[in-house]
């Protein structure tokens, strides 16, 4: 059983508790001790500026050419905060019972107590930062609510909250390269954790331009690297976000927990053909307004518009009454699938639903819909080439966030002591479905407010010695420099990319928004048969020594095959349905999932043995605060 | 569809490049350019050749990763639309298309397609923050906004750092990009406290990394995918003349 160490004490306490009594290092000693960080996203970011404001001394790395460009930048919807600025009944209580409750009691409590506590002062930092959230005209700050919840607690900017988060985080970190002691590594890759007598020690980092690689030594490494969605090929995720740092990590003896819990976002673009390289999110914002329907016959291909009103199945708010186009992502993608496979899938590929806003228009005017969600329906067109104003979206359920990754306990740290893991890369928050606009949140919260005390408590245990050059680091150097050079002399026939693709397609087939013990076990199969054609017949062109995306590329797509195996295996391994993970052999008499609290009521975290063997380790989940009770959004 | 690609190679920073003629008749008018190119990778590594070097990553227009220039159009033929963005509905059945890597002094070309935008981080890295420590925040409705100068503040803030304001600029000046920096923080009163120093310091560093300077002619802003105004630009001036 895994110790999280969660501080004794009511869960309101807990946090202050522990603050109180982390222990703490003198400021001038602080300078003496170094912490490298793997990813500048918001998790990353916000952590590395944090920690150098603090006086420690800081090693960034991003495979990016800047900070700003990292994932977070794509996030639109918008961030929660507790902060019940609209009087509808928000308390720091209800965002914890809500998170909780729509990660289906599979979160651990202390962690998301924490992260709606954190939630108030992160709006304040976001705002002191000079990150231009929507204002109401009376100068006040603006709110909307979003999927799964029935309060405005989601602060945005526009459709691109993200974005500006980011920049945010990202002018501290600039700002701290400037006046602190943080150094800023743009275009590296992380290929490998170096591990020094059982603690986390350093990295192994290639420089992307060069194809330098070297040995980075520091106190601790912190991983906030973002998710891996992207193993699904098809996904909402940019090209380039992968697994290689955690699943090295993982490789080096960091538990993995949860790996198979996949969010599918229900409001991406459907898929127009097999030459496409990602699904377009719309963001879920777009639900407060937009009603989503499927012809009420299978097979109606009429042009949406010429479909009465009394052939339309407006299946969301038929089956759930009390949240309609809110429900949850796991629920409305679920729902939507349902519609998909019976024949009532839209568009030209029938892989779609729609979502309409004619109602809210004739409601509303045009010009009101128009300023709250103008620059998704701009994207829409340029996309699509289609006028949403004018005829209805399609939209699909697609791969979007991890809710799994590194197992992590209450300070945020991995089984591996020294390793610390933030933001979307780490299992923490969010059970087996995450609530929309709570990963900005932790990305933000992980990094501004609860990594600096939890590793200055870390650090304050151990002497400062970064600068020993380690025969562990030696090792791991040469080990990652003939990984590579391995990948360059197979000299098959197939490239990385086509390897991802089929390994996408057998991911979103086998162990997709439906799990069944059968089509996993074909998984395993296909899997293991796909991971032996890589390593005989992949191809790369050219060598390590300069600018190669395909070496890039191949490296990443290794990395997602071993991961891959871990994913079937952890959704075999649960025996029930729960959020995002749906075994079709667990389900109610009405087709929703069926959790199985007696046999499952803990975190599946994974270790890796020699030969591709994986061995179960458990964290028992108590719900102290939260009773059990069924999740049901009728 | 097919088309005819005229692309820049390049093999090093320091080598000399040319266009070279590929064919492709195998193509889907919903193709982004990217996937267009992933897709002549795919024939090119098969082929035993080197892929074409081009750099994107979100491919929906907010990274601010690709761009290049097609038939001598920044980023894209389409308005304000960036490279990734852009789909071959765009271009005629048949058409000939020259691809080529932005071109500015301060964004030397890495390989084919790649350029090194490294200098926009070192201008923001001269001010472009306000500075603001974790946990010096005041409650954040105590600094009141009006919902105007919040959009304002906005529209200059969406700024995606893409580059393509100084590739279209006969004078590859980076002044659309600083200023709509300067004027996003400027706006706000929390941002007011180190408006000099930041204008001063940040127009300095852009200054140093080789860009040219801006005459007005608005070539920035008709190009820039997210419709930053030249109205910063003013906004920039007017500080540095306060300073
Ligand atoms: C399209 C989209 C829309 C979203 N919308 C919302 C929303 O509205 N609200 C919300 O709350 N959440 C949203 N999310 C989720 C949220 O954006 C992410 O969970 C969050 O931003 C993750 O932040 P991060 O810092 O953990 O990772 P990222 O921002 O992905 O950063 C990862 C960093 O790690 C670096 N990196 C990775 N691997 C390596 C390596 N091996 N070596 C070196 N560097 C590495 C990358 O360069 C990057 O800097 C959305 C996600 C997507 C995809
Ligand atoms: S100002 Fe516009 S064109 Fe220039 S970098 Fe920013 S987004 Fe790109
Ligand atoms: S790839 Fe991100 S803006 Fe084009």
């Amino acid at each position: 059983m895994l110790n999280s160490k969660v501080p004794l004490g009511p869960i309101k306490d807990k946090w202050t508790q522990y603050k109180a009594q982390a222990k703490l290092i003198n400021p001038s000693n602080r300078r003496k001790y170094k912490v490298i960080v793997v990813g500048t996203g918001l998790a990353g970011s916000s952590v590395a500026a944090s920690l150098s404001e603090l006086g420690f001394q800081v090693d960034a790395f991003t495979f990016h050419e800047s900070p700003r460009r990292a994932h977070s930048v794509a996030a639109q919807g918008g961030i929660n905060a507790a902060k019940d600025y609209k009087n509808d009944g928000d308390s720091v209580w209800r965002m914890f019972y809500d998170t909780v409750k729509g990660g289906d009691f599979r979160s651990r409590e202390a962690n998301v107590y924490r992260m709606a506590e954190c939630s108030l002062a992160l709006i304040d930092q976001a705002v002191a930062q000079g990150v231009p959230f929507a204002r109401e005209y009376s100068g006040y700050l603006s709110n909307r609510s979003f999927g799964g919840v029935q309060v405005s607690r989601t602060f945005y900017a526009r459709g691109q909250t993200g974005q500006q988060l980011l920049q945010g985080a990202y002018q501290a970190l600039i700002r701290q390269s400037e006046v602190g002691q943080l150094k800023l590594h743009t275009r590296h890759e992380m290929l490998d954790l170096v591990m020094d007598k059982g603690k986390a020690k350093g990295i192994i980092s290639r420089n992307l331009d060069t194809g330098e690689m070297k040995i980075h030594m520091a106190d601790a490494v912190i991983l906030a690297t973002g998710g891996y969605g992207k193993i699904y090929y098809l996904s909402t995720l940019a090209m380039n976000c992968n697994a290689t740092a955690i699943w090295r990590a993982h490789l080096r003896g960091a538990y993995f927990a949860a790996p198979s819990w996949t969010q599918f976002h229900p409001t991406s673009l459907p898929q127009l053909g097999e030459y496409q390289s990602k699904l377009t999110l719309m963001s879920e914002s777009l639900r407060n307004d937009g009603r989503i329907w499927v012809p009420l016959k299978a097979g109606d291909s009429r042009e949406p518009n010429s479909i009465p009103e009394t052939e339309r199945d407006y299946y969301l708010e038929r089956k759930y009454p009390s949240f309609g186009n809110l429900a949850p992502r796991d629920i409305s993608s679920r729902a939507a699938k349902e519609q998909i496979d019976n024949g009532h899938g839209v568009g030209p590929l029938k892989n779609g639903v729609y979502l309409d806003f004619k109602d809210a228009i004739q409601r509303e005017g045009k010009g009101v819909i128009q300023k709250r969600y103008g620059n998704l329906f701009d994207m829409y067109k340029k996309i699509t080439g289609m006028d949403a104003y004018e005829t209805p979206m399609m939209i699909s359920p697609s791969a979007h966030f991890s809710m799994g990754g590194l197992w992590v306990d209450y300070e945020l740290m991995s089984n591996i002591e020294g390793l610390f893991v933030l933001g979307e890369a780490n299992f923490a928050d969010h059970g087996a479905n995450r609530l929309g606009a709570n990963s900005l949140l932790q990305a933000c919260v992980d990094g501004y407010f609860i990594a600096p005390h939890t590793i200055m408590n870390y650090l304050a245990g151990i002497n400062p010695n970064s600068s020993e050059s380690s025969q562990a680091g030696e090792k791991s150097l040469h080990e990652s420099k003939d990984k590579i050079q391995r990948l360059l002399k197979i000299k098959g026939h197939k490239t990385a990319e086509e390897f991802h693709k089929a390994l996408g397609k057998i991911l979103y087939q086998k162990c997709g928004l439906l799990r069944e013990k059968k089509k996993l076990l074909e998984a395993k199969e296909a899997l293991k048969v796909l991971q032996e054609e890589f390593y005989q017949n992949l191809l790369v062109p050219g060598d390590a020594e300069a600018i190669n995306f395909e070496l890039e590329k191949a490296g990443r797509v290794e990395d997602y095959l071993g991961l891959a195996q871990l994913i079937v295996e952890d959704a075999l391994q649960r025996e029930e349905s729960c959020g995002a993970h749906f075994r079709v052999e667990h389900q109610t008499a009405e087709g929703e999932a069926q959790r199985n609290d007696e046999a499952f009521k803990y975190v599946s975290v994974w270790e890796s043995l020699p030969e591709g063997k994986f061995y179960l380790h458990k964290e028992e989940l108590e719900f102290e605060a939260i009773p059990l009770t069924e999740r049901s959004y009728k | 569809m097919n088309l005819t690609l005229n692309i820049w190679r390049q093999e090093s920073a320091s080598a000399k490049g040319k266009f070279e003629k590929y064919y492709l008749d195998d193509l889907d008018s919903h193709m982004s350019v990217p996937e267009m190119l992933d897709h002549l990778n795919e024939k090119l590594i098969k082929e035993g050749k080197d892929p074409i070097a081009f750099d994107s990553d979100c491919r929906e227009g907010i990274c601010g990763q690709c761009g290049f220039v097609i038939n001598g159009h920044i980023h894209s033929p389409e308005k304000h639309a960036t490279t990734c963005q852009t789909h071959l509905r765009s271009f005629i059945d048949g058409e000939e298309l020259y691809l080529e890597p932005f071109r500015a002094k301060a964004f030397p070309i890495k390989k084919d397609l790649c350029i090194d935008r490294k200098a926009f981080d070192r201008i923001i890295a001269k001010g472009g923050y306000i500075s603001v420590n974790t946990g010096q925040a005041p409650e954040a409705n105590s600094i009141l906004l009006s919902h105007e100068t919040a959009e304002s503040a906005f529209d200059a803030a969406a700024c995606i750092g893409c580059g393509a304001c100084v590739a279209s600029c006969k004078n590859a000046s980076a002044a659309l990009f600083t200023g709509a920096k300067i004027a996003h923080l400027a706006m706000l009163p929390q941002g007011k406290m180190e408006a000099e120093k930041r204008v001063k310091n940040m127009v300095a560093q852009m200054d140093a990394e080789g860009f040219g300077s801006c005459t007005f002619t608005k070539a920035c802003e008709a190009v820039c995918p997210q419709h930053i105004s030249i109205a910063h630009i003013v906004t920039m001036n007017r500080e540095y003349w306060k300073a």
